[in-house]
């Protein structure tokens, strides 16, 4: 186990450092941010002071490391726009993206466990059927398109829910609601296969011919195991909230480093749209490690490894 | 006839898109207290099937009985509500399963699997059924129970976890054992130690015992009673010398000319009798070993043959055969 932690630890050190570096091409990619940020017009020296200033006159391998330094730091910058540390004003958003993502897992893991659980356990009837299709449909559905339906419905139609922002339950509820149809319809569709292979189990055979009671069978001999596969589901479900939170946010106006990055991208606030990339793929990495321990907690196979 | 179970007509159907499977057909038979009875016969011949259905462990659909009844302690057992099989199940009749490594499951503890059934059955409370998990382990064979209990099947060999079946199957005193080809996967040696131990148990707890298995060297070695099975029905029946000395169905005979030494307690597979095994979609109306039987009479194909006491046999060995085997075997020179 301790192997296999130090193994996974090593791999997410390595995505961290990818995206990084993907971030410090892009950036470079972008072009001159001497040209980009100064006004048209300026001169020669003022353009050549400035990039001294900002160290991008320096050899690119050094600049490079220089990144790497100052991101390990947690240093990206003082955000143009708000001048102050662009790290700073991605942090202070951060609770509302993992509330958001937090609640979309919650409600799928509720939601879409409950309905993959029947579907499963209704095998070859009309409810089967029209669980499955929901799922689908669910599925199918793009996030941004949904959230705009339910904020015209709810919102502007019904007046029940406020059409965006956040601080209460009722803020929360279209946009949360959105994402977990997604994460729902996944668990939902993955949850019943799964529970399908695992009754095909010797050992379910074994658990009835015990005499257990059908609870007992159901919770630590069919769902115990059926929900492996399903932890892993949650961490890539995690990555994509994550990365979707940029549409989600901005739909309903959500404060959260989705609609930070974009805001930061139209005044070209590069710090602050590396600092808010930068944390996102360390959330994403860190979750799945998170993952990574549950599935040895889920699974002694490979804890005792 | 009255034993510790009785069954009588046991017919079980499986309804499938590609029709109907007739997998256990009319089959009855008796079984004795302390009585071990080995069921044989090549693999699709009911044996599980015909055991499993008596409990209410095939899924339904797209199984159904279609007939009969099992009668244990006093009760028809096809007749019970599921509520009141399960009180049987784990409780009053034990099972162990053929394949050790898929049987137990990978995420619980053997400790707990052990405990789950008497905690279920005997009411005991967590903490005295780990004490009695312990025993279980103990008297199984296997050292240092109390570190054993905490660990997972998967740390477990082969032969170990077919002790943790078995110790699973007895955990509340069974009255009757079912195991069903509990030594197939297992390597010879292992299988030897484990028929031991099955032994041993049974001489202990004074259990009966139905043990399913392709192996006639097992049988010979363990069983009171064979009952040999073919396409579903029983073909014959008897004590286990009886069987062995004097087969009165082509089919046994068959399966016995295949051990290299009569009586020599040689672990061996079922001899692949030459033929198709029977279709079961559409069971021929005459004997369904007929096609493959080369002492088969024209009334053979025409009329399934009933079981009935064989002609100038020791009793309790019963035959299915239009046929007189033995005089049969006589004419062609051949004595065995
Ligand atoms: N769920 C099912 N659906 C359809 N047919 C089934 C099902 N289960 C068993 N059968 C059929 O019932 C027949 C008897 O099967 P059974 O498992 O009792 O054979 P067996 O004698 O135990 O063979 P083996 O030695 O291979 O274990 C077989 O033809 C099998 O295909
Ligand atoms: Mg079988």
């Amino acid at each position: 186990m301790i192997r296999f932690l130090l193994g996974r630890l090593g791999e997410s050190a390595l995505a961290v450092l990818g995206v990084v570096t993907i971030v410090f091409i892009v950036t470079r990619l972008l072009g001159d941010p001497a040209i980009l940020m100064l006004p048209v017009g300026a001169t020669p020296e003022q353009l050549a002071s400035f990039r001294a200033e900002l160290g991008i006159d320096r050899p690119l391998v050094v600049q490079y490391a220089d990144f790497l330094w100052n991101a390990v730091r947690g240093d990206f910058g003082r955000s143009f726009q708000h001048n102050r540390p662009a790290i700073e004003v991605v942090a202070e958003r951060m609770p509302a993206t993992l509330e958001l993502a937090s609640s979309a897992i919650a409600l799928g893991l509720l939601i879409g466990g409950g309905a993959g659980m029947i579907a499963a356990m209704n095998r070859g009837t009309a409810l089967e059927v029209f669980v499955m299709l929901l799922a689908l449909l669910g599925q199918a559905t793009p996030v941004f398109w949904l959230g705009l339906m339910l904020i015209l419905f709810f919102a502007v139609d019904l007046g029940w829910f406020p059409t965006g922002g956040a601080g209460t339950f009722w803020h929360l509820a279209l946009p949360a609601l959105t994402l977990a149809t997604f994460t729902s319809a996944s668990i939902a569709r993955l949850l019943r296969s799964s529970v399908i292979d695992v009754l095909r189990e010797d050992y379910v055979r074994t658990a009835r011919a015990k005499g257990l009671l059908p609870r007992t069978v159901m919770v630590w001999h069919i769902a115990r195991n059926a929900l492996i596969p399903v932890a892993t589901m949650v961490g890539i479900l995690a990555g994509e909230l994550l990365g979707g939170s940029v549409i989600t946010e901005t739909v309903f106006a959500w404060p959260g480093v989705g609609r930070v990055i974009i805001q930061a991208i139209e005044v070209k606030d590069f710090p602050v749209v590396q600092a808010g990339i930068m944390m996102i793929a360390v959330t994403f990495v860190s979750i799945n490690f998170l993952v990574d321990l549950l599935y040895g907690v889920l699974d002694p196979r490979i804890r005792l490894r | 006839m009255s034993g510790i179970l009785d069954v009588s007509g046991l017919t079980v159907r499986f309804d499938t898109p590609a029709g109907t499977v007739h997998a256990v057909n009319d089959v009855s038979y008796s079984l004795a207290d302390g009585e071990t009875l080995g069921v044989v016969g090549e693999s699709g011949s009911g044996k599980s099937v015909h055991v499993l259905a008596m409990l209410g462990l095939i899924a339904r659909p797209p199984g159904r009985i279609a007939g009969g009844s099992v009668t244990f302690g006093g009760r028809d057992l096809l007749t019970l509500s599921e509520a009141e099989l399960r009180d049987v199940r784990g409780g009053q009749i034990g099972f162990v399963f053929q394949d050790p490594m898929t049987s137990l499951n990978p995420v619980l503890t053997v400790g707990r699997q052990i405990a789950e059934p008497v905690i279920r059955h005997r009411g005991l409370s967590p903490r005295q059924a780990w004490q009695r998990a312990a025993e279980l382990l103990d008297l199984v064979g296997i050292a240092d129970p109390e570190r054993r209990l905490r660990q997972y099947p998967h740390q477990f060999s082969g032969g170990m976890r077919q002790r943790v079946m078995i110790a699973i199957a007895v955990a509340c005193n069974p009255k009757l054992l079912i195991a069903d080809e509990p030594t197939t996967a297992l390597d010879v040696t292992v299988q030897a130690q484990i028929l031991g131990l099955v032994r041993d148990l049974k001489a202990r707890m004074g259990m009966s015992v139905i043990w399913i298995t392709h192996d006639m060297g097992v049988v010979a070695g363990l069983a009171d009673t064979v009952q040999v099975m073919y396409g579903g029905r029983i073909v014959e029946r008897g004590p286990v010398r009886a069987i062995f000395k004097d087969p009165r169905n082509a089919y046994t005979w068959g399966l016995l000319r295949a051990l290299p030494d009569h009586g020599q307690r040689v672990q061996r597979r079922l001899h692949q009798i030459e033929g198709q095994p029977p279709d079961l979609y559409a069971p021929p109306k005459g004997d369904p070993f007929a096609p493959r039987n080369p002492f088969a009479t024209p009334r053979c194909f025409e009329q399934i043959p009933p079981l009935v006491p064989a002609a100038g046999a020791v009793p309790g060995h019963l035959v299915a055969a239009w046929y007189d085997l033995p005089r049969l075997l006589a004419q062609r020179g051949d004595a065995r």
